[in-house]
């Protein structure tokens, strides 16, 4: 050891070097923090990540075809799509053990089912193919080119075979071409025919209309905070309860009324033509369309509009607005260039939470929505619930979580989202 | 004598053995799947209780019906199935036959004879649609119109839909392809026979959505059968489409001035799947219950309490009055001979290949 006492390490009581022993110490302590929220941390691990993550996956995976008809895939290979003539006999030959095979397995009804969303007709064609198929001897029944299309004049149609083979691949980006109005064909990518385009339609009026109740709470929910905040504890109170209130009521209640509400036959229509204002055969159309969706939809959404406006607003002291007025501002002046600024980051947390919620609504527009008011989640629980065509849900749903990403993302950029705040 | 007598009490004891082996190789609870409402009330006089008055089973009810194809693939891909049998209708239990998330069914052992001794297979005949579906009702989406809003002509044919001129006014029709696109091919002048050919013509679909156009701004387009009920009832519509039953409710129950269209009822199937991949145990319990509650009697008695025919032919006879109504049910089911003359048969394998298409060609062609 040298005369430079700077570089002598300091020690602890024990002899280790001070700042070793001091980030052990460190060290211990954040692993005993970890293990405090560890089984936070797993549950949201195991209860929220994984199951989005693995369906999310689904937009991808497409093994089913590939593992139940492997000799058609891999004899399709050398089969040149594009020509536009039907395949040689050995394809033929594959497909049938194939299909024998997958039929005694009971196998081919799902890869038909799977199938059948690139190519109508499918699902019977195969059902009806294997029905059949059970009683082929794969070695000696040939030709098999002409014992298919005996079946059924399909097995002729080229674009059935092309089908096969653009979705024969173990992983597929064709779940995320439907979900934006295209398709996978042999050609590469190529849109939908114009009758069935329908998913780009409803995620931009859903990006739209999801904007405009996100401005129309805002415009409603301002004054109210403002209210909340300022007035005597008493009455704001009691306007408190106001804006709670809803919470207290189911949603399929409160969305019904608001059916009482908005049809012809309903409410406002009759005071309306009571009060001479609309011609009795010309009511207004309220509900069933985009209108609806937005008065509805506004309604359920506002008190997460409200809450965070009020809990900063309730920072802000109303001595600077006083404060402005005696040195001169008008009360224009005053709100806009002082009160109005510090009450942002309440309407930019206000904003995200309810753009957000209001982009995956399905139920509210599903009963006011008619046509013409329903958002991109009625096709998701479409396909959910109904056709089970769960690889495009979950294509639309990564799209939909993607999009609300990027907004949040530029959200940071234009106002910050230091700017956000839930109160205090 | 005395061999004989052996013999017997031999025999008798090793069958209670066996009958009591078999009781106790049988879940004690089951969980049964059904729609809710008036539906499951049907269900719970007509079979539950009976069922569990005679075996001391414990039944739980779920009222998932609606979304359970979506359900039973996910509890199956969870390798975790907690329902013992789901009511669907016909079209969702062939989805769910096709996926191997229900159980095959062979209806000589699984199911009933007739009282006569007409084997089950034959007592249902053209119901027995997929292999794993027994059916249960048949019911029919049909038309009810207000008798005060329709002028002096009531409507008597389904293409009073299509006729604005004479019936003007809003219509309500379920916002989906499957029986508008055969109401607009029938209304316009395609046989009944012909409709799918034609429907499966990209010609056919064209002229079906052409007809369509003609009322569409005249409609409301609905999502659930309690919708056109409302929509009636509040003269929000002139006509409407929704299921016979709940129109049966509509003019009995809630003695609304409404009347029914039968021309033209599309008819299709409710029933029982059993879930593939249950244990021994709780599927010999399903089997059980099922044996016993799609007998011929139990699904007469059903429609003592709502308006839906029973599936088998041999129940027919037995249908008598409404529990609750007194009304004789007989010309309320969709299967009555005058009801049924004017029926039109949907054809599942048809909408199985098209569905998906038709339903996105559908919500565009809405959309525009």
């Amino acid at each position: 050891m040298n005369a430079s006492t700077g570089k002598t390490p300091i020690l602890a009581a024990d002899g280790t070097p001070l700042r070793k022993s001091l980030a052990r110490s460190l060290r211990q302590q954040k692993l005993r923090a970890l293990m405090l929220i560890a089984p936070l941390l797993v549950f949201i691990f195991v209860a929220f990540i994984m199951p989005i993550v693995s369906m999310l996956m689904r937009s991808v995976e497409n093994d089913i075809v590939s593992d139940t008809l492997p000799l058609t895939v891999n004899a399709l290979q050398s089969w040149d799509a594009q020509s536009g003539e039907l395949p040689d006999e050995a394809v033929y030959a594959a497909f049938a053990a194939d299909i024998k095979q997958a039929a005694l397995a009971k196998e081919h009804t799902k890869v038909g089912l799977r199938l059948n969303y690139e190519q109508s007709g499918i699902a019977s064609l195969f059902k009806k193919t294997a029905r059949a198929a059970v009683k082929w001897d794969i070695e000696t029944d040939g030709p098999f080119k002409e014992k298919l299309l005996k079946i059924h004049r399909n097995w002729g149609n080229v674009e059935i075979w092309q089908a096969l083979k653009v979705h024969s691949p173990e992983v597929t980006s064709g779940y995320f071409l439907n979900a934006v109005d295209m398709r996978k064909t042999v050609d590469g990518p190529d849109w939908q025919p114009e009758e069935k385009q329908i998913l780009l339609v409803l995620f931009k009026r859903t990006l739209f209309m999801s904007l405009v109740i996100t401005f129309s709470c805002i415009a409603l929910g301002y004054p109210v905070a403002w209210l909340l905040a300022n007035l005597p504890m008493r009455h704001a109170n009691m306007l408190m309860i106001l804006v709670l209130l809803p919470f207290w009521t189911s949603l399929l209640v409160r969305t019904s009324a608001w059916k009482v509400m908005l049809q012809q036959q309903g409410v406002i229509n009759e005071v309306l033509v009571y009060m001479g204002m609309v011609a009795d055969d010309g009511r207004l159309v309220l509900i069933n369309n985009e209108i609806g969706t937005i008065v509805a939809m506004t309604h359920i959404l506002l008190p997460f509009m409200i809450l965070p406006m009020y809990s900063v607003m309730q920072t802000i002291p109303p001595s600077y607005l006083r404060a402005a007025k005696s040195l001169g501002a008008t009360n224009w002046t005053a709100f806009w260039r002082v009160y109005f600024p510090q009450s942002v980051p309440g309407i930019g947390a206000g904003s995200i939470l309810v753009f957000i919620l209001a982009i995956g609504y399905y139920i509210t527009p599903e009963i006011v929505g008619g046509t013409k008011g329903v958002f991109i989640s009625n096709r998701i629980a479409y396909h959910i619930m109904e056709s089970l065509n769960w690889g495009l849900a979950a294509a639309l749903g990564t799209i939909l979580l993607l999009a609300v990403l990027v907004l949040y993302w530029t959200y940071d950029k234009i106002v910050g989202i230091d700017n956000v705040k839930l109160g205090g | 004598m005395k061999f004989n007598l052996t013999v017997v009490t031999a025999a008798s004891v090793s069958l209670l053995a066996g009958a009591a082996l078999a009781g106790s190789h049988m879940a004690s609870e089951m969980t049964i799947v059904s729609w809710g409402g008036a539906y499951s009330k049907s269900q719970l006089k007509a079979y539950h209780e009976p069922y569990s008055e005679m075996t001391g089973v414990t039944i739980l009810n779920d009222d998932s019906s609606s979304t359970a194809v979506a359900k039973l693939r996910a509890m199956s891909e969870a390798g975790n199935i907690t329902w013992d049998v789901v009511d669907v209708e016909a079209a969702p239990a062939m989805q769910l036959c096709d996926e191997g998330l229900a159980m095959e069914i062979d209806p000589d052992t699984m199911l009933a004879a007739a009282p006569d001794g007409t084997p089950a297979a034959e007592d249902f005949g053209d119901m027995l649609v997929s292999s794993c579906f027994i059916p249960q009702i048949v019911y029919s989406t049909t038309f009810g119109y207000r008798t005060d809003l329709v002028g002096d002509k009531a409507p008597d044919s389904v293409c009073a839909v299509f006729d604005t001129a004479t019936y003007p006014g809003k219509r309500s029709l379920f916002g989906v392809p499957i029986n508008n696109m055969e109401w607009a091919l029938l209304c316009d002048g395609v046989e009944k026979a012909d409709i799918y050919d034609v429907l499966e013509t990209e010609e056919g679909q064209a002229q079906a959505f052409a007809k369509l156009d003609t009322i569409k701004d005249d409609v409301i387009w609905v999502s659930a059968g309690a919708d056109t009920p409302q929509l009636l009832a509040d003269g929000e519509v002139v006509m409407g489409a929704t299921y016979n039953g709940r129109l049966f409710s509509v003019i009995e129950e809630q003695k609304q001035p409404v009347a029914m269209i039968w021309d033209g009822q599309v008819m299709d199937l409710d029933g029982w799947i059993i879930p593939a991949g249950l244990s021994p145990e709780r599927q010999a319990r399903a089997l059980d219950y099922i044996m016993f509650a799609t007998d011929t009697q139990r699904l007469a008695d059903q429609a003592k309490w709502i308006s839906y025919g029973p599936a088998r032919k041999s129940s027919a006879p037995l249908v008598g009055k409404h529990a609750e109504l007194g009304i004789e049910m007989g010309p309320h089911m969709p299967t009555a001979p005058q009801n049924l003359s004017r029926a039109f048969l949907m054809n599942y394998d048809f909408w199985a290949d098209y569905r998906d298409d038709f339903d996105a060609k559908f919500q565009a062609w809405l959309a525009k």
